[in-house]
């Protein structure tokens, strides 16, 4: 299959193209995502190439109106699209969330199975620089806490692209969360019609025997950092991707714990109440006995992310919180 | 076995009674507020033709001075984050704010530091926040898009498109059941107006009969989308009329004219008139934010044909000989406070954790 260098950006799109081809029930909303070609350039080119070109409307600039799209998009994949839509900032969906929790997470269920809503959310969820309080949230938790939705947030261009795809064959609502300090990061990717990535499934990114660090997008980075330096003193940490939040491949994160009998939990949201909460929750549930020392948590302080770059830094977990933490784990 | 279904727990006399009794009270505070007339309330002190286009003409120098200094910074790459400029768009600060009272409330969007600095307050705390110091108003927590200054009625610019009228709404709200006669201005986009929440707060600010001011920047583009693309139907003050504010349509690039209209609403508020919307023609020359070139999505004659209609460069041909010393006054001023405010210290980073809690 052929393989190819792409940034994060560039696999997201390349695996929105295939699709978009692939199926002719796949459409895109959003705030200028169209003419404009996106805030953060996913979308480029595709107005040019489908609606132009083509004459195929299947990019669909909207009016700012959340709540209004959203629920246009759960109409419409209740009938037989599959719609693709993109909030400019994942905060922004804060606003149409009624619709996400009330209308797309539940539908399938109250029809007693006879509706189902296929459709994916996505867009940059987490901290950019310094867009402070209203604009930078980690919401991958709030998500995963809602039975009926799957949320996905991948740390790779290769996972971009495969769990991208996947997503868009899902026949549920998938929140697909991309965080923006990964649009540029590059990497090898395998593409083909159906290299997919099913949901569920967590990845060993690098092994080591002495401690776990469990951590889902940007913050697999910070741990692969993180286990570069401990590297150096001798230390051999494994780092998952946990990649999938809902549903949640517990099984590799916890043969991982089994291995080395310490793990610490990364992630970028509040740290109370994250969704790393609950993955530390299930590892002290669930291996107990195999642990050397209480799962550590490094997450995001408990503030609205302040604005001043010196206090969004003491916000954003980085290498030297985690190093805290496994040096706090003995 | 109880019947639920049906039986409702207030018969329709009592129904009746309550709307009577409602639409009494409303008669008896239209009453009362018509009787107290205009003299009860501190209208804005009438200010004379001349000296209002001196101060219409300082306080549009000083914004664009203040975004000129921003511009720079952040094209240096020393301002980091989304940096919403108005250029252009300064006659609708400049007249709005004339119109005001310290004591009134102001609401505005990401692009709205030019009302947080019409109103009156010291420019130090607000470029120091901008800048994200610990002298800033917010103490560099809220930042360009959040800026807050209790003192002078400004209960913040606001990052979420549209949210930004409900917090107006419910300051007027407040000024009505306290019995001040002080009204609440609210600024928003054109695009701000396809969100629900601001249909929402016009059907209420006209039911409560609130002392509230929506002012619509219509700049025919939300981010770099034209209005007809994003609205089924362009008239947007026909759109406030639907909800039965009073409206009016108004050369924003005219500060004269901004100030006429706005001062009509405001009294109007204040005397207990009810909301108004007003739908001001104006135009950004520059892009939405500092990623944006501006062009691409208008056309260069568009950008061209605006900015002939430049509200500063008329001004300071109305004031002639005067306003070249006008202007640098107002610059050296701005330039001033700029060097102040950089030389200022940053937030200690254990503030971070401060204050989240009341
Ligand atoms: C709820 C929400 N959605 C999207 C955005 C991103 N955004 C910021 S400004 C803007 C355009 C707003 O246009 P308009 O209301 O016309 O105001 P203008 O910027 O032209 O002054 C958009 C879409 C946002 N800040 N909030
Ligand atoms: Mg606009």
């Amino acid at each position: 299959m052929p393989t190819q260098e792409l940034s994060y950006r560039d696999a997201l799109r390349m695996a929105l193209v295939e699709e978009i081809d692939r199926d002719q029930n796949v459409f895109v909303m959003g705030e200028d995502i169209g003419r404009y070609q996106g805030t953060f350039r996913v979308t480029e080119g595709l107005f040019q190439k489908y609606n132009v070109e083509q004459n195929d409307w299947r990019i669909i600039d909207t009016p700012i109106v959340e709540p209004g799209f959203t629920g246009i998009a759960i109409g419409a994949a209740m009938t037989g699209l599959r719609p693709v839509v993109e909030m400019m900032t994942m905060s922004f969906s804060i606003l149409a969330l009624d619709q996400i929790i009330n209308h797309a997470a539940k539908i399938h269920y109250m029809t007693g199975g006879q509706s189902t809503v296929p459709m994916v959310i996505r867009g940059p969820g987490g901290a950019a620089k310094q867009l402070s309080a209203q604009h930078s949230h980690s919401l991958e938790g709030w998500y995963a806490h809602c039975p009926g939705l799957k949320v996905v947030a991948p740390a790779t261009p290769q996972d971009a692209y495969s769990m991208f795809k996947q997503a868009v064959r899902d026949d549920n609502p998938v929140i697909f969360t991309e965080n923006p300090g990964l649009y540029t990061i590059k990497g090898e990717v395998t593409t083909g019609p159906d290299v997919l990535q099913p949901f569920g499934k967590a990845q060993v990114l690098r092994e080591g025997k002495d401690l776990s660090l469990v951590a889902y997008s940007r913050m697999v980075h910070v741990c692969l950092e993180v286990a570069d330096r401990l590297a150096e003193e001798g230390i051999s940490a494994e780092v998952v991707d946990v990649r999938s939040l809902l549903p949640l491949d517990t099984e590799t994160i916890y043969q991982s714990v089994r291995k080395t009998n310490r793990a610490i939990v990364v992630y970028e949201d509040w740290k109370s109440g994250g969704f790393g909460a609950e993955i530390a929750s299930r590892i002290s549930e669930d291996c107990f006995d195999d642990l050397d020392a209480p799962v550590g948590r490094v997450g995001g302080l408990n503030v609205p992310m302040p604005y001043s770059r010196v206090l969004e830094l003491e916000c954003i977990p980085n290498a030297d919180d985690v190093m805290a933490a496994v040096r706090k784990l003995g | 076995m109880q019947e639920v279904r049906g039986s409702s727990p207030l018969s329709s006399t009592t129904l009746f009674s309550i709307f009577f009794a409602d639409a009494c009270l409303r008669v008896a505070v239209l009453i009362l507020n018509l009787s107290l007339g205009p003299h009860a309330c501190k209208l804005a002190p009438p200010m004379e033709t001349s000296q209002r286009d001196e101060q219409f003409y300082r306080s549009m120098v000083r914004m664009r001075a203040v975004e000129t200094e921003l511009l720079a910074l952040s094209s240096a790459g020393q301002l980091r984050g989304s940096l919403h400029l108005a250029q252009g768009q300064e006659a609708l600060p400049a007249g709005a704010g004339a119109a005001l009272r310290k004591d009134d409330y102001v609401t505005a969007t990401y692009r709205g530091h030019g009302y947080v600095l019409a109103k009156g307050g010291p420019l130090l705390p607000i470029i120091a926040e901008i800048l994200g110091k610990a002298a800033g108003l917010g103490g560099g927590k809220g930042g360009k898009m959040h800026l807050f200054d209790l003192e002078y009625g400004i209960l913040g610019t606001n990052g979420i498109v549209g949210a930004a009228v409900g917090t107006a709404a419910g300051a007027a709200w407040a000024a009505q059941l306290q019995k001040t006669d002080r009204v609440a201005l609210t600024v928003c986009g054109d695009g701000a107006l396809n969100q629900g929440h601001v249909s929402e707060c016009m059907n209420m600010a006209v039911l409560y009969q609130l002392p509230l001011i929506i002012l619509c920047e219509n700049n025919l583009y939300s981010e770099m989308t034209p209005l007809s693309r994003s609205h089924g139907d362009v008239n947007l003050a026909g759109r406030a009329a639907g909800f039965g504010l009073n409206t009016a349509q108004i050369d924003g690039n005219d500060p004269e004219a901004v100030y006429q209209v706005m001062s009509e609403a405001v009294n109007r508020a204040r005397t207990g008139g009810g909301p108004t919307f007003i739908e001001a023609a104006t135009y950004r020359t520059i892009g939405h934010y500092q990623a944006d070139s501006g062009i691409g999505y208008r056309t260069a004659e568009e950008v061209e044909a605006w900015r002939a209609k430049s509200p500063l460069d008329h001004w300071a041909a109305k004031l002639g000989k005067r306003a070249p010393a006008i202007a640098a006054e107002e610059q050296a001023a701005v330039r001033a406070v700029f060097e102040e405010a950089w030389a200022l210290p940053g937030p200690d980073p254990l503030a971070a954790g401060t204050q989240v809690f009341a």
